[in-house]
């Protein structure tokens, strides 16, 4: 099944005001050093890359290991700037990629 | 095993020796979700951070997909699962005529799979059956646990209440000896908690999964060092349908996060 998130960024905004951004996303993050049933390695299958624009300026990065829990949390905050679109994307193993987008009103 | 079981069962039912004596009253009824710190609670009322959404967003794209030889989704024969299952997951386990024995909410799924879509049944604690359970369950979120006590039911809520009690394993402990007469206590730092099945299926932060009343009570028996019976089996069933309406009258909080 495909990648679910649950992502909260207010929907309005005033100019100037410090918002917060929280995205959640279903993903197993797999750490690769797990044995299974018979002994071997379950191979890695991690989320390696979050990346987060705001009207296409990047405005948050995170690295993502092994360690990271699965279904990964993220919350962040920017400052509200201008109306737009944020768009948040997941990068990792197995040629994962998940994008989602939210607009956000500033008056 | 299942001889102890019987055996059990019998014994509470002829009475006399059946010890649960404390069982802990109304007033004094706390969910897992009292007991829980504060960044645990917030995560499970804010469904934008309750991992436990994640299912139920699972479950709701399984409820309007087509499945079986019927070609038919749940939501043909159901509709808008926000009206037609309010309430059905406070209810279960409940008395299927059918079966001639309580089933699980996740087990009626499936009994609708085979007979109405004609699918497979999907495997207990599978992702799909958690899922459409969580869905199902969100429905309810809010409603009082109202298990139906009666003559059908009766038998297998005593047989449930004879399983809690019952001393087993290795370390000859019974369910009730913790969360019936120790719930204010701590086990190794955690709190005991009495218990309740408030909030299945819920999204443990241990398993960092979502998962079913049966794979808890399977960790719990297997901390007893006592066998512990498949997914599903009717002890099991049993044992949900005594909790359940141990419970009854609390709210219900699926998806419920614990830790």
């Amino acid at each position: 099944m495909a990648a679910r998130a649950l992502i909260n960024v207010p929907p309005k905004a005033r100019r100037g005001e410090i918002i917060s951004i929280r995205a959640l996303i279903s993903h197993e993050m797999e750490t690769g050093f797990r044995p299974n049933a018979t002994g071997q390695l379950i191979p890695r299958n991690i989320i390696k890359e979050f990346v987060c624009t705001y009207n296409g300026v990047e405005i948050f990065r995170a690295e993502l290991f092994p360690a990271v829990s699965a279904n990964p949390y993220i919350a962040f905050t920017t400052r509200a700037t201008e109306s737009g679109t944020i768009t948040m994307t997941w990068t990792g193993d197995n040629g994962f990629s998940a994008t989602e987008s939210v607009a956000i009103a500033v008056e | 095993m299942i001889r102890a079981w019987r055996i059990a069962a019998v014994l509470a039912i002829l009475g006399g020796s059946c010890p649960s004596l404390a069982e802990i009253p109304a007033s004094q009824r706390k969910s897992g979700y009292d007991f829980m710190a504060r960044g645990t609670r917030a995560m499970q009322d804010d469904d934008t951070a309750n991992p436990g959404m994640l299912s139920v967003l699972d479950g709701e794209a399984l409820w309007r997909r087509r499945a079986g030889a019927a070609e038919r989704s749940c939501a043909d024969c159901h509709g808008d699962a926000r009206t037609s299952m309010k309430g059905v997951a406070a209810r279960h386990p409940a008395f299927s005529p059918a079966q001639n024995r309580p089933v699980t909410i996740a087990q009626r799924i499936n009994l609708c799979r085979t007979e109405r879509q004609q699918a497979k049944p999907l495997p207990y604690e599978s992702r799909d059956l958690l899922a459409l359970s969580a869905y199902v369950g969100r429905q309810s979120r809010g409603e009082p646990i109202a298990i139906a006590e009666d003559e059908n039911t009766r038998p297998f809520i005593a047989r449930g209440r004879a399983a809690f009690t019952q001393r087993q394993g290795q370390l000859n402990l019974s369910c009730a000896m913790c969360h019936d007469d120790n719930w204010s206590g701590r086990l190794a730092g955690s709190p005991v908690t009495q218990g309740h099945p408030t909030g299945y299926p819920i999204y443990r932060l241990e398993w960092q999964s979502a998962g079913s009343l049966h794979r808890r009570l399977r960790n719990c028996l297997t901390g007893m060092r006592a066998v512990a019976p498949p997914l599903g089996a009717p002890e099991l069933v049993e044992l949900e349908l005594y909790l359940m309406w141990r419970a009854r009258g609390m709210p219900l909080e699926t998806p419920a996060v614990r830790p």
